[in-house]
């Protein structure tokens, strides 16, 4: 051992360096570090350390533990807020999924002009959200909604609907509007995963006798489950921290019915001046998607009959 | 078990026939094997059979009874895809079980029926692992398994040992043919490997462009073969074909092959003289001869294969190349002349336009 380290001893400096592999692994991981690093981790210790603050626009403030975390969990707007995010989530989610599989199984059939039609669907995907958002903006007008307009044209009302002026359908007009952007993430992304379910598998159940609703629940559903779970991860997530929909469309309004915790976070951080209290709102958010990230890896993603064995 | 009839099947592709009407009659408990070139139509024909494709024309019926417009599920058949296509989400157990529990089969009599395929198969002690943790022999043998637990009227296999190496194909070609022996069930199976089809078929069914170019037991195809297609076909390594013209030299008929070789005819040329022909010889029926002898060729071996249960000669007669296969252990040298004997009751003549054998 001593003859091997002597022996090493007398290599220069650079070469042994690059002898080493350990050494050598740690540099090559220097730079996606640094970016991890200043892109990630400093805004976020930063955005935590601010939330025990109580930083305000033109002060400097001082720390004051969790100060902001007791005072946030007695503010009504505040938990309304947490109300608004889930319902907004949970709402939107499951009819994304649902509309995105049913979309992806249409899609999957082989309908005439099927290039054409897919790209018809990324649509909603490629607007950027603020031009959408306007658009949907507009069509949700007190006065000249084009569907208050249809609908007393063809005579189902006689006066137009706010959709943006009355809470629970300002809800469920951010609601749609969300849904109608989030579709096409989730059918597309389920259509790649259908495509790799080999046709051969429908067809031997096909012979075993499986109906159409029984090939779907049998084999589609149980294939696709570590895909969707992917899916829907990410789903919940964008939805969850959604913020540009909102602020364009009710900014939080009508009396705060529509404030999800990232709006609410924005509002009282920037546009209020309060930069402690709206840190902590956006910290309040970590602990619902570090759930919802586990929950998804645990629960749906790491299937038995994946492991193990060769794929050939 | 049943009998399956094919009446002058078509199967149109849009606006190509890929079937021209086949007619096949495969016996109750008989083996039957369709082998051709990919692109034959063999496997839709027999997706045809399964209900997986539409009969455009014709008729399939299946133990006497038209199948043409019945679901896959009513034909009770069982199939064995060339990628096995077990479902990879379900264990062994579930794979062979899933069809008895989709026609709502109580539990036990479904464990029993998947204990006594698996007892057949060998496959007790992977009933509860995932299609991934197996081997290509044991999936090949799953998907048979699944097939065996329906107890079936017909079997269909496509093409399912293709994905296996050789060895494994071997052994597994051995296991399917002692399980028809066992099971006795009507079974029809696909291949492009005629040495499969020799050595599994009860019947044969050479097809070739959406058409039947021969039917008959293994042996007969090869002893008989109906055309030039089947004759070069079936075997391995190929018969010879050397093309000549056929002559009435006093009481004999000659071959004479466009090289000079002359062959006397002992049977199936009296019909044709002065015409232009194929005459094929099967490698084995060379036989060594002395330098200028009667009825024979000379060759100058180019290639010598032992595989030691016999020696493969490859050599060529001017710009006709022969292969001639040996069981005795002669020692060749490339660059060699030899001279060839065929055995003159062997030889086979084809007509050189049509293909046709001449008898």
């Amino acid at each position: 051992m001593a003859a091997v380290i002597d022996s090493a001893d007398r290599l220069p400096l650079l070469t042994r360096f690059m002898n080493n592999r350990n050494l050598m692994g740690l540099f090559f991981m220097l730079p996606a570090a640094a970016i991890l690093l200043v892109f990630l981790t400093y805004p976020l210790g930063l955005g935590v350390w601010l939330g025990m603050t109580d930083v305000k626009v033109g002060r400097p403030g001082v720390f004051v533990g969790m100060e902001n975390f007791t005072w946030l969990w007695e503010d009504s707007v505040f938990r309304l807020s947490i109300f608004n995010t889930f319902l907004y989530t949970v709402v939107a989610s499951v009819i994304k999924f649902a509309l995105g599989l049913w979309l992806a199984i249409i899609l999957n059939n082989n309908i005439p002009i099927k290039a054409f039609i897919r790209a018809i669907v990324l649509l909603p995907f490629i607007v950027p959200t603020v031009l959408s958002a306007l658009a949907f903006w507009w069509i949700y007008d007190s006065q000249d909604s084009v569907i208050s307009w249809t609908l007393i044209e063809l005579g189902f009302i006689d006066q137009t609907i706010d959709f943006l002026g009355e809470p629970n359908n300002a809800r469920g007009a951010v609601i749609a509007a969300n849904i109608w952007r989030g579709i096409p993430f989730v059918a597309i992304t389920l259509l790649a995963g259908l495509q790799t379910i080999p046709q051969s598998l429908y067809e031997a159940a096909i012979i075993d006798g499986a109906t159409e609703w029984q090939r779907f629940r049998r084999i589609t559903l149980p294939l696709l489950t570590p895909i969707i779970a992917v899916v829907m991860t990410f789903s919940v997530l964008f939805t969850f921290t959604d913020f540009q929909l909102i602020w364009v469309m009710t900014r939080g309004g009508p009396i705060n019915a529509t404030h999800l915790m990232a709006t609410l976070s924005y509002q009282r951080g920037i546009v209020g001046g309060a930069l402690g209290e709206g840190a902590a709102i956006a910290v309040a958010m970590i602990p619902f998607l570090l759930a919802a990230i586990l929950f998804s890896y645990f629960g749906l993603q790491n299937r038995k009959w994946q492991r193990g064995g060769r794929d050939d | 078990m049943a009998s399956v009839q094919i009446r002058n099947a078509v199967k149109v592709f849009g606006s190509t026939e890929v079937l021209h009407g086949i007619d096949i009659d495969i016996p109750d408990q008989s083996f039957t094997v369709l082998v051709g070139p990919s692109g034959c139509g063999k496997s839709t024909l027999l997706r045809m059979i399964a209900g997986l494709e539409e009969i455009t024309s014709g008729e399939i019926s299946i133990g006497d009874e038209v199948v043409n417009r019945m679901p896959p599920k009513q034909r009770d058949i069982a199939m064995v895809f060339q990628n096995y296509a077990l479902y990879p989400h379900m264990t062994v157990f579930d794979n062979m079980g899933f069809s008895l529990k989709l026609a709502k089969v109580d539990p036990a009599t479904i464990k029993e029926k998947v204990n006594a395929a698996a007892a057949i198969l060998n496959l007790e002690d992977f009933l509860q692992r995932y299609p991934r943790q197996l081997s290509g022999g044991q999936r090949q043998r799953v998907a048979m398994g699944r097939a065996i637990v329906r107890d079936p009227r017909v079997f269909l296999f496509d093409e399912p040992l293709s994905n296996l190496d050789a060895k494994l194909r071997v052994q597994m070609r051995t296991e399917i043919r002692e399980l028809h022996q066992r099971l006795n069930s009507t079974s029809i199976y696909v291949t492009h490997d005629q040495i499969e089809a020799m050595t599994m078929a009860d019947q044969i069914v050479v097809m070739r462009d959406g058409n039947i170019e021969q039917t008959g037991a293994p042996l007969d195809l090869y002893d008989d073969p109906g055309n030039r297609f089947v004759a070069t076909f079936i075997g391995s390594p190929a018969m010879n074909m050397m093309g000549g013209t056929v002559t009435n030299e006093g009481d004999i008929t000659y071959f004479r092959s466009d090289h000079g070789t002359r062959f006397a005819l002992q049977n199936g040329s009296a019909d044709i003289t002065n015409g232009a022909a194929l005459c094929g010889i099967r490698p084995e029926h060379f036989t060594l001869a002395d330098t200028g002898a009667e009825n024979s060729l000379t060759m100058d071996v180019a290639v010598v294969e032992p595989t030691g249960a016999e020696i493969l000669v490859i050599g060529r007669n001017g710009e006709q190349e022969f292969q001639a296969v040996f069981r005795e252990r002669h020692s060749f040298s490339p660059g060699q002349q030899i001279t060839l004997q065929p055995r003159l009751d062997k030889v086979l003549l084809f007509d050189e336009k049509s293909g046709q054998r001449i008898r």
